[in-house]
């Protein structure tokens, strides 16, 4: 048998697929590109060594049905099928059908994305590895079991729906007076969204940094972390704004978190590249959740340390080691990414499809632009609204700051909106320079019109 | 006869959740401004209202196709 180079499916379209196709092609492999009838054309397609048309437009009718992305994945001889984000990358029977169908998924295994993408199981794994979780409570029995629990935790705390998720079920209970009530109406309320009326309390976190941490881990036993990522400038939970280091982050929680997430990572057998989040507050770090998945951020990772990590998730997948020791991870500098999407900040981020009549990114030194799309595209209504990441990389935080006042300045788009001046605006806003943000500034920075 | 155009292109629903009833039906009256779907953008959802009152002819899209800006969605009689 001759050898051929391995083959790898991009399950995915836009920036991400560009950005696996490569990091397949660094290392000598070949990639496959799928697309929606949709993205007929696209820039994707064109990189990758050979592209498969799903047909559909809406992502139901392509990218997230499974049958024709394996289908594509068979017809085309791939060994390995790489999610990207979102779609189908943490869907555990997706994990499960590439396996069963011979191929490999270039992720955890379908076990470790079930475990944890449900929340109760994770929150369980991290206090095994002994990795602080918010402080909370068990499902109350009795509304008036509350009263003792909240006293334990401290004012203010949320009033949780068990089967809740994304945000919904919560609310907030000041003081005592409250509480009784404001459980009950949860209980109700739950009973009536979820058909489970199980509540628990929660401390509430104010005004918290969302800091996380870049792991990888092999199959031979290897997990490291590489460093972490400061998140905490969002809008309604979307990430806009994402940095490595963490500004002024304590050298003691940031030390404590980095060995949590690598602890978190053996504890569950994980094998991948993934993310440990966690909300800081002063000296106090606390565990939510883990991503099974390359994130929309790695570059950020990638610029102060030099680790390809798509190409290293790659490598894991074909059974590699990694191709770095913890010792050998250094970070250098400061790097800063904002994600331009086609939405109108002046019209409460209303999506702004349409065609892409003009884009020129820009460049220069320490400056990365990631993106799926080029002038004349169709900016097309049924998937995201990410146009690019502008990503830059300075010797310290001002310099990046800088280079992106520099790149954002440069950045040309015609024919649709994006959230360019907006992050024009904000690399000069004080607090941000500062560094004083958390993750319900920018919110209250900039109140829906 | 008025027609209800999208201003928007992306998909359209005929229901506020998949497992909630539709908003009106072919034959039911609206009044103006009263929700007859929704249109999905990027993940974003926007209510498509009567632009005036009278029955509600007939749906010219199906539930969950695509449209595209300016597409008749219902007639109004």
């Amino acid at each position: 048998m001759t050898q051929t180079a391995p083959r790898v499916l991009v399950a995915n379209r836009g920036e991400i697929a560009v950005r696996i196709i490569r990091a397949a092609h660094t290392l000598g492999w070949e990639a496959v590109a799928i697309h929606s009838d949709a993205d007929a054309g696209s820039r994707w397609a064109a990189l990758a060594d050979e592209a498969v048309g799903l047909g559909g437009s809406q992502a139901k009718d392509s990218y997230l049905d499974i049958d024709k992305v394996l289908d594509a994945a068979r017809s085309t001889g791939c060994q390995y099928v790489h999610p990207g984000y979102g779609f189908l990358a943490e869907r555990a029977e997706f994990a499960r059908r590439v396996t069963e169908a011979g191929m490999t998924f270039v992720g955890p295994t379908a076990e470790n994305i079930e475990t944890m993408g449900d929340k109760a199981v994770a929150r369980r794994t991290a206090e095994r590895a002994g990795v602080p979780v918010v402080p909370g409570s068990e499902v109350l029995n009795d509304p008036a079991e509350a009263a003792d629990v909240a006293h334990d935790l401290g004012f203010p705390v949320l009033v949780k729906a068990a089967a809740g998720g994304g945000g919904r079920g919560i609310r907030m209970v000041q003081e005592e007076a409250g509480l009784v009530g404001a459980v009950e109406a949860a209980q109700a309320e739950a009973a009536a969204a979820f058909g489970d009326g199980s509540v628990y309390l929660e401390k509430a976190i104010l005004r918290p940094r969302h800091v996380e941490v870049q792991v990888l881990a092999d199959s031979h036993g290897n997990a490291v972390h590489l460093f972490e990522r400061d998140c905490s400038v969002q809008r309604r939970r979307q990430k806009l704004i994402e940095e490595s280091p963490a500004p002024g982050l304590s050298p003691r929680v940031r030390e404590e978190m980095l060995d949590a997430a690598v602890r978190l990572a053996r504890e569950v057998g994980y094998q991948g590249a993934g993310t440990a989040e966690f909300l800081v507050d002063g000296e106090e770090f606390y565990f939510i959740e883990v991503n099974s998945r390359i994130q929309v951020e790695h570059p950020v990772t990638e610029m102060v340390t030099g680790v390809d990590l798509v190409a290293e998730q790659l490598r894991i997948a074909a059974g590699e080691p990694l191709s770095v020791t913890q010792e050998e991870i250094e970070t250098t500098g400061a790097a800063i990414e904002f994600r331009i999407n086609a939405e109108d900040p002046d019209q409460d981020f209303f999506p702004s499809p349409g065609e892409l009549t003009r884009f020129d990114p820009p460049g220069g030194p320490g400056i990365r632009v990631d993106t799926g799309f080029v002038t004349g595209d169709q900016i097309v209504p049924y998937y995201d609204s990410m146009l690019a990441k502008v990503i830059v990389h300075g010797r310290d935080r001002d310099e990046a700051l800088n280079r992106a006042r520099q790149a954002l300045t440069e950045l040309a788009v015609e024919g649709i909106t994006t959230t360019r001046g907006m992050h024009l605006a904000l690399v000069d806003r004080r607090e941000f320079r500062q560094a004083e943000v958390y993750t319900t500034w920018f919110e209250e920075a900039h109140p829906a019109g | 006869m008025a027609n209800i155009d999208s201003p928007l292109p992306g998909v359209f629903y005929r229901r506020p959740a998949p497992d909630k009833d539709e908003y009106v039906r072919e034959g039911d009256s609206v009044e103006e401004g009263q929700t007859i779907g929704l249109i999905e953008v990027m993940k974003s959802f926007t209510e498509l209202k009567a632009t005036a009152s009278g029955t509600l002819k007939e749906f010219l899209v199906d539930n969950e196709a695509e449209v595209s800006v300016g597409q008749t969605v219902a007639v109004l009689e």
